[in-house]
């Protein structure tokens, strides 16, 4: 645990070394905003100096330059001292930060089958969950992550390519609109950050992982079943079972490197759709649809 | 050379075995250098060569292996591409050669394993240009995001079309008809290329350039028409491919320096071989110099060269950079537009190509 001076010092000095999951990222920042939301979300992922030799990504968080930080200040966020991306509205720094790191990881994780999708786990077993934006992945994956389930990963699911486990990558839950306070009601012991309004997502605040998910950071988790979330409002929950081939098809077309690793990353998709149950959920309400998935750990399905 | 991570990359370039002494800490900034160079996929197969990737400790050498997957990866999509390019141009019987990173792959040269690249160049004769762009048009080759001007200015004044991109595959293909824009200082002959070109095994109407013009042209794209950006894993290539075809041929350097002079080609392989020894301690021997002294810069002028290649040909990464390194890069860049066509040519293109640079500056890329 570090001093909030230390962190202070540490983001305007060398940089804080972070683990998050399998990765250490050393970040700079002199923003405010930006470490409020370290003191607040990564809290408990801060490496003391002797163990953050190697860093894997080396980021900073900057006021964009320029005259127009007059009227309209801006961060932008740097790789090792280049910056891929256009600046956000300097309110939006955090969110930029998350989704930086996302790119980070997806430009240069090549040891792992990266797809777009959650990962819980309950019982030693994992739940993965691929969505499109707009399919209630984060809300289902928060309200599962508040009730009992272990949290990996919200969005972006590891899976090894040596040994087929899930690896997990807990980072806050990205909350949109009306789902930020859709939760805060329903779990009042759920921790959520400031929101961030107007960007290209809507209103996002983030969810701080449980003490549980950052404890076993370290823990992989083998995949048993794997679930394509769809929100019918309106509709009736219920979960289907889905065609294997079908099933590969679209877990492939939600990674990020399927392209980049070839025949490996077949090989494990393949694998843990021999492990994983395949099913299709449609869902509606929320508290159906998590009895439905707490059904599966009793046994079910 | 004052930055460590420089010195430490060099050393593992050439001898990879060193990559075992390596701390974390240096592994911290050199994994970062080797990035920006793209030389980390070369790194990794390096060492892995020498049987000393076990020594290197598990977080940076995570990042190698994934830039190797990576270059693994184009080096398969290359041959793929190279076998539908022969598919477009074959029927036609218009022959193709290779050059740069294609050539190195398609023929298992030593300087192949985990070179990171992206387009793929070629080249077919002046005669065959026009119909060689139909075909390529035909199976889905199309030249996009590039203007009126664009096209023109490639069409009179390059060495080679606009590049071209697969409508499906979005992959690169700069097809050219010689080595050097017509208007450039230098005046190579692409027939003497295409008498002394060697066809590819299994692949007939492919060819790659014998291994001189192999070596002379690889050095005249980064010393005389080039944007340095990946200058070091350029002149790594150089000198694996030189010590290579020395081993295979005890004559090849007298062949070289002599082709060098046919080809009009001798001062960027004066550039190639001095900098070589210097920065990789290529074993250029100095009757290779000797053979060359005709072809080098006179003292004042190989003075200024020395200042601005030394800056611009080490990794453009922050910790490399040093008091001129921005102005040298900038120099060196107008001095690639200079060699390629007369100032009064060059001016109001220069001009163009920056209104035209600031404006696209402002529609940047968007958020992840």
């Amino acid at each position: 645990m570090t001093a909030p001076e230390d962190l202070r010092a540490g983001l305007r000095g060398a940089g804080v070394a972070l683990q998050v999951g399998p990765f250490v990222v050393r970040l700079r920042s002199r923003l405010d905003r930006v470490e409020r939301a370290l003191a607040l979300f990564y809290d408990r992922q801060l490496l003391p100096p002797e163990q953050a030799a190697f860093a894997d990504f080396h980021i900073t968080l900057a006021r964009a330059s320029g005259l127009h930080w007059l009227w309209r200040p801006q961060a932008r966020f740097f790789l090792d001292g280049r910056s891929p991306f256009r600046p956000l509205p300097l309110a939006h720094a955090y969110p930029l930060f998350e989704w930086g790191l996302n790119w980070c990881i997806a430009q240069h994780a090549h040891d792992f089958l990266m797809i777009h999708a959650a990962v819980l786990e309950r019982n030693g077993r994992a739940l993965v969950m691929p969505g499109e934006p707009g399919a209630g992945k984060s809300t289902l994956t928060a309200a599962l992550t508040l009730s009992g389930w272990r949290l990996l990963s919200d969005e972006f699911a590891l899976l090894s390519l040596t040994d087929g486990q899930l690896v997990a990558l807990p980072r806050p839950v990205s909350l949109k609109n009306a789902a930020i306070d859709l939760i805060r009601e329903r779990y009042p012991q759920a921790v959520i950050g400031p929101a961030s309004h107007d960007t290209s997502k809507g209103t996002v605040a983030h969810l701080r992982p449980p003490d549980a998910s950052i404890q076993k950071m370290h823990d992989p988790a083998r995949p048993a079943w794997l679930v394509f979330p769809r929100f019918a409002a309106g509709g009736r929950d219920h979960l289907a079972p889905l065609d294997r081939a079908v099933a590969l098809q679209r877990l492939v077309g939600s990674s990020f490197n399927y392209s980049v690793v070839g025949a490996a990353g077949f090989e494990a998709a393949a694998d843990l759709i021999e492990q994983s149950a395949c099913l299709e959920l449609e869902y509606a309400d929320l508290d159906a649809t998590l009895g439905l998935l707490n059904d599966l750990t009793a046994g079910g399905a | 050379m004052t930055s460590s991570a420089l010195t430490q990359l060099l050393a593992v370039l050439g001898a990879p075995k060193s990559a075992g002494r390596l701390s974390l800490a240096d592994w911290d900034l050199l994994v970062r250098v080797a990035r920006v160079a793209s030389l980390e996929g070369r790194l990794h197969a390096l060492i892995e060569e020498a049987g000393t990737l076990p020594e290197v400790p598990p977080a940076p050498r995570r990042h190698l292996h994934a830039a190797r997957v990576l270059a693994d990866r184009q080096h398969a999509m290359v041959r793929w591409e190279v076998a539908r390019i022969h598919e477009a141009l074959a029927p036609e019987a218009i022959p193709m050669m290779l050059l740069k990173g294609a050539a190195y792959v398609m023929a298992g040269l030593p300087c192949a394993p985990g070179r990171q690249f992206s387009d793929v160049d070629i080249l077919v004769p002046q005669a065959r240009i026009e119909q060689a762009e139909q075909h390529l048009f035909v199976q889905g080759w199309v030249c996009e995001g590039y203007d009126a001007y664009d096209q023109r200015y490639y069409r009179q004044w390059m060495h080679e079309l606009p590049p071209l991109t697969h409508i499906q595959r979005k992959s690169v293909l700069d097809v050219h008809h010689t080595i050097l824009p017509p208007t450039a200082r230098l005046h190579p002959d692409p027939d003497l290329l295409w008498q002394a070109a060697l066809p590819l095994d299994d692949h007939p109407g492919v060819y790659i350039p014998a291994p001189v013009d192999m070596v002379l042209h690889s050095a005249t794209h980064l010393f005389h028409d080039g944007e340095l950006e990946n200058g070091l894993r350029d002149l790594a290539d150089l000198d694996a491919l030189l010590r290579y075809f020395v081993a295979e041929d005890p004559g090849f350097w007298e062949r070289l320096t002599a082709r060098a002079f046919e080809m009009d080609l001798a001062r960027p392989l004066f550039y190639a071989l001095r900098y070589g020894r210097e920065f990789l301690q290529t074993p250029v021997p100095d009757s290779a110099f000797a053979a060359l002294a005709r072809a080098r810069p006179s003292a004042p002028l190989r003075g200024l060269m020395d200042g601005l290649f030394r800056r611009g040909l080490i990794p453009h990464h922050w910790s490399c950079d040093g008091v001129g390194s921005g102005a040298a890069r900038w120099l060196l860049y107008v001095r690639s537009h200079y060699l390629r066509m007369p100032l009064h040519l060059l001016l109001p293109h220069l001009v163009r190509k920056a209104v035209k640079d600031q404006r696209k500056g402002k529609r940047e890329r968007p958020e992840p």
